[in-house]
């Protein structure tokens, strides 16, 4: 055991926890932040996506104790209280989504990569690349995509 | 995952005591292979020594011809370095298609040709560069340092600080992803010195792990062409072979990609 401490969405956070512990379940069973979502377990599907100083990364591959000292925003971060983030509302604007549960890494890599790209940037090609590490079972991705072209333009 | 103890080592000198300490300890990197190998209790270290943070085995430099890339270094970082792209662009191209852009933002250099998978692609571009690896002890030629799949010529407690090469006149990388897991079944770099000398390097085929192809070495040397490539015979016997393809398919899928991989680098 060890007490692993960070920011997350802007509050200081600390726990004791098992150094064994993935940041994922640091998120979700300490801090009760259960908007990061565990879809496979094994890396590929990107439903565990969350931002570790400013960069996307998935939160099942990565310790809590690597992310100790970071600065660390999950989907409960991005809306400013009742204002949701662009991406967020462009998502529900274009039928992002269907039964949502892959909806969190999405958003959380559709921020990443407009911060990356910029918005005036990112065409359907590079978007579709980008999401190369996040897999969607119901909508066959048009309309993610769709939304995070609408988002990028609205971001600039 | 089993158990395991944490620790973060801010320098090389630091880590390497911290592994003489533990009873089965490695080296964590980006942890992109490790820590999914972990939770399938597949492998289960007693003590991980992380040495992301140690400063001077992070960055870029280029300093004429010499490239030298730290051991820490994320594949996101070595895709988007400006400096690179002008001395070697097939290494910036080679980067910014493993895995996905979270697996680049964490994965490095280091831990990519450490591991030694089979299927991974720094070691094509590591081995087909003549590059040297610069660990805590010694320096080591790629052609001594990949010894067949997941092994290499390290000792437990060497850690490898930088990849160091000089940049070639040309080069390029092809690779076929399998459509499932995006890991090279099989890639091909190819790379000119300044001498005109050509090295050949393929990753994801081969049964032993990465390995040289002098039967294209010695064809680029006289005729630069995808066509002078791509007309070496490959021997399938030598080639993995798994429910994804069979050997034969993957000795052709190398010469296709090694003729790629001419075309990319012009």
């Amino acid at each position: 055991m060890a007490t692993v401490s960070m920011t997350v969405n802007g509050k200081e956070v600390s726990a004791d926890v098992e150094d064994r512990t993935l940041l994922v379940h640091y998120l979700r069973e300490n801090l009760h932040l259960t908007g990061t979502h565990v879809g496979c377990d094994t890396s590929q599907c990107g439903a565990c996506v969350v931002h570790v100083d400013g960069k996307a990364v998935k939160s099942c591959t990565m310790l809590a104790a690597q992310a100790a000292g970071s600065d660390v925003t999950t989907i409960e971060g991005l809306a400013n209280g009742g204002d949701l983030h662009p991406v967020q509302a462009a998502f529900k604007e274009n039928h992002g989504l269907q039964c949502g549960f892959c909806t969190p890494g999405m958003i959380m890599t559709a921020v990443d990569m407009i911060n990356r790209h910029g918005g005036k940037n990112l065409d359907e090609a590079t978007i579709r690349a980008e999401l190369e590490g996040n897999l969607c079972r119901c909508t066959g991705y048009h309309n993610i995509v769709r939304s995070i072209e609408a988002a990028a333009k609205a971001m600039g | 995952m089993y158990e395991t103890k944490y620790h973060r080592a801010s320098s090389t000198d630091e880590a390497v005591k911290l592994i003489g300490g533990a009873d089965d300890g490695k080296f964590l990197g980006g942890g992109q292979t490790l820590i999914p190998t972990m939770k399938q209790r597949l492998a289960a270290p007693s003590d991980l020594i992380d040495v992301t943070r140690i400063e001077a085995m992070n960055g870029v430099t280029v300093d004429g011809g010499t490239v030298t890339i730290g051991a820490t270094t994320t594949h996101a970082e070595v895709a988007g370095n400006g400096d690179l792209a002008k001395a070697c662009g097939a290494v910036c191209d080679l980067a910014g298609h493993i895995g996905d852009p979270a697996v680049r933002a964490m994965g490095t250099i280091g831990g990519s040709i450490a591991n030694n998978d089979p299927a991974a692609d720094y070691p094509a571009a590591v081995l087909a560069l003549g590059a040297q690896i610069m660990t805590t002890k010694r320096t080591i030629a790629a052609d001594d340092f990949f010894a067949g799949m997941f092994e290499t010529a390290l000792e437990e407690d060497e850690i490898i600080t930088a990849v160091t090469f000089t940049a070639p006149a040309k080069a390029g990388y092809a690779k076929f992803p399998n459509p499932a897991s995006r890991y090279a079944m099989a890639g091909v770099f190819v790379a000119q010195a300044g001498d005109g000398s050509v090295r050949v390097a393929v990753t994801g085929a081969g049964s032993d792990g990465v390995f040289r192809h002098e039967g294209m070495e010695a064809a680029l040397a006289g005729d630069w062409s995808a066509a002078a490539a791509s007309g070496q015979d490959v021997d399938a016997g030598g080639m993995l072979e798994d429910i994804h393809a069979p050997a034969d398919y993957r000795a052709n899928l190398v010469k296709v990609m090694a003729g790629r991989a001419v075309e990319k680098a012009g």
